[in-house]
């Protein structure tokens, strides 16, 4: 089954007089279980489409359906809930809550956003903080880690309540190039363990290969779709 | 709920310095608020012992009219046996009456054998005189303390100006209802302290002997002084005794009765009044100030942390939730200066009381303020500081909870 459909769709962005197609006429497919990439030189679109797809925006015209929802016409708080319940983030700048440890801004989602009760919350947490590598630093707070160890954690956070869908814009930007390839295949493994679907955008042409399909975006338009790890997911386009 | 505690208590130790400025400043202003209302409520509640236990009582019952001819001290306008009947029953019918002293007042003319001046007199029971004025006998500054037939209690201004002191012989005249006059022969048996306010430089003789002065075959009484046990039923029984004695009527159809509860019958009532209203806009001042501060900082913090919101609502946070946290920390600023500033204003208070602070009230000096905190006046300024928390942390809140993720997370 696909988790995300998208036929025909174009963002806008006006400001003003002036609008500009930061996606033009942009169709796809990303079946369950897959690992794709965006890939395309900055202002390309990669933003928009992952906001798009994460129900953060909405496209100016087109159908976009994701985990079987048609997330166009979701408001505010329809649309949080949609993304509490199906989708996980990872960000380029990591965004972890200073307040909180490493051990609680894992926790975070399934409290605040799921409401999960506390013996099940512990269990689940220490599974992915474990994971994900971080377990001696479960007590430390989001400024004593580094940016690898910042991205982990965010890894962790956005797979502890078990979404369809991670999505990642640009993860390992802000990360060297060791570090950022660590992170892929940390990334990929929770994949290949969890069974969770990823798409990610990167213009790092280096850490693109670890991606079951790359799609390649040039000016707001979808230029190429390729296989290089020859697709384990159902990947298909239009 | 506890997690939002938790990160709502965090972030406002994050910001220690301006968590800090804001709680000093909502507890100094609890702190101040307190204080003045605990010494205000204390330096009304003397003032108002002090005038009500001292001669006027709580509530005071006349013939109609009296009260308006109080000057003059008219003798036409006293209560004959009848009404003085329906007046103690009417007073045995409510429960919240202590004690009552049925008062004969009349005007006459005090000599020493050399000269004369006019004194003011009320002809009272003693027991029930002092049981409904207790502060009474407390201004009795020379003499025994008691009112036997044939002495008088002479007010402190008279006994200096006509140089009599206990024991000595005086002849008070005066003349009566039909226009005679008597003289009697009196000893002088104590001296009062004089009191601010209407009655407060009167003499006292023993009922009886008003009697025998006024040649009055048959009791009469000019006033009814009523104490009540708690002043803070003074309103219900004003009410209720109107209610009973209200509808009488005399031969002419004209009500008999009139009832006054202290207020008003002593302009020191405005004074009250006016105590009242300060303490208004002091805490009006305190509701500004926790409102400007707290509004403030909430603002602050939510434009600074723009992007964490972002992040919240991207991860499905709903709006709600957003609102909630921001409202507790709100709260907790709102709750912990509250906290402390009662505190800090009964240790103030405690303080206060130890210096012994003194003041002066009318002719009275040396009054020692002994302010309590009143556990209400806490409880009070506590919600009044919750709710305007709250009030004010709302617009904050919203306005985190409207933030369009997209643009909170491209903020720097
Ligand atoms: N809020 C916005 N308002 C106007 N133009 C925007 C906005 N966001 C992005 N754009 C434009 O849309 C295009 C695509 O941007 P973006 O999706 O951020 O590309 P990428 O992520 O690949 O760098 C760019 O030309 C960018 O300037
Ligand atoms: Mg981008």
């Amino acid at each position: 089954m696909d988790l995300v459909v998208a036929e025909r769709i174009t963002k806008d962005y006006v400001n003003g007089k002036v609008s500009i197609r930061a996606l033009d006429d942009v169709s796809f497919r990303v079946g369950s279980g897959a690992f794709v990439s965006f890939v395309g030189p900055s202002g390309s679109g990669k933003t928009t489409l992952l906001n798009l797809i994460g129900c953060l925006d909405r496209p100016t015209s087109g159908r976009l359906r994701v985990a079987g929802t048609d997330v166009a016409g979701l408001d505010r708080l329809k649309g949080a809930i949609f993304r509490g319940r199906h989708l996980g983030f990872i960000f380029q700048d990591f965004n972890l809550i200073p307040v909180l440890t490493v051990a609680e801004n894992v926790e975070y989602p399934l409290i605040m956003v799921r409401g999960v009760e506390a013996g099940r919350r512990r269990d689940k947490v220490a599974r992915l903080v474990e994971a994900v590598g971080m377990a001696a630093e479960r007590d430390k707070f989001p400024d004593q880690l580094s940016g690898g160890q910042k991205q982990r954690v965010a890894i962790a956070r956005a797979l502890v309540t078990e979404p369809d869908l991670v999505l990642a814009d640009e993860p390992t930007a802000n990360l060297d190039s060791h570090t950022a390839g660590l992170i892929i295949h940390l990334m990929k493994s929770m994949k290949d363990t969890l069974g969770t679907t990823f798409i990610f955008s990167t213009h790092d042409m280096r850490i693109v290969d670890e991606a079951d399909v790359v799609h390649t975006l040039r000016d707001g338009a979808l230029v190429e779709s390729s296989a290089p790890g020859a697709g384990v997911g159902g990947e298909s386009h239009a | 709920m506890l997690k939002l505690v938790q990160i709502a208590l965090r972030n406002l130790f994050r910001y220690k310095r301006r968590t800090f400025l804001t709680m000093s400043l909502i507890t100094i202003g609890v702190a101040f608020v307190l204080v003045f209302v605990s010494v205000t409520a204390s330096f009304k509640g003397m003032m108002i012992g002090e005038i009500t236990d001292s001669m006027l009582g709580h509530v005071q019952i006349h013939r109609r009219g009296y009260v308006a001819s109080l000057d003059n001290l008219p003798l036409n306008l006293n209560l004959a046996p009848p009404a003085i009947r329906n007046v103690e029953e009417a007073l045995g019918a409510i429960p919240e009456v202590e004690a009552y002293s049925p008062r004969l007042k009349f005007g006459g003319v005090f000599s020493n054998f050399v000269e004369s001046t006019n004194i003011r007199l009320n002809a009272v029971d003693p027991a029930k005189e002092w049981a409904t004025v207790p502060l009474l006998p407390s201004r009795i500054i020379e003499g025994d303390g008691a009112i036997e037939p044939g002495e008088i209690l002479v007010p402190e201004l008279l006994a200096k100006g006509m140089k009599v002191k206990v024991g000595d012989i005086a002849v008070v005249v005066a003349t009566n209802e039909d226009g005679s006059v008597n003289g009697y022969q009196f000893t002088i048996g104590g001296v009062l302290r004089s009191v601010t306010g209407p009655g407060g430089r009167d003499g006292y003789i023993h009922i009886e002997d008003g009697r025998k002065i006024l040649r009055l075959q048959e009791p009469a009484v000019s006033e009814v002084a009523i104490r009540l046990h708690r002043i803070g039923k003074l309103d219900g029984v004003v009410a209720r005794l109107e209610g009973a004695l209200g509808p009488q009527r005399n031969a002419q159809g004209q009500p008999v009765f009139e009832v006054h509860g202290w207020t008003k019958l002593t302009p020191f009532s405005n004074i009250v009044r006016m105590i009242d209203v300060m303490t208004f806009f002091i805490q009006l001042m305190l509701i500004a100030v926790v409102l400007i501060s707290i509004m403030n900082v909430m603002l602050m913090a939510v434009y600074e942390r723009t992007r964490e919101i972002g992040t919240m609502a991207a991860i499905g946070t709903r709006p709600g939730r957003i609102v909630s946290l921001f409202l507790v920390e709100g709260l907790g600023l709102g709750v912990l200066g509250a906290a402390s500033g009662a505190a800090l204003g009964s240790l103030a208070i405690a303080v206060l009381n130890i210096l012994r602070v003194r003041f002066s009230f009318g002719r009275q000096e040396g009054l020692v303020l002994n302010s309590g905190v009143d556990p209400s006046d806490i409880l009070t300024i506590g919600l009044i500081v919750v709710a305007v928390t709250i009030l004010a942390s709302l617009r904050p809140a919203r306005r985190a909870s409207r933030l369009d993720p997209i643009k909170a997370l491209r903020q720097v």
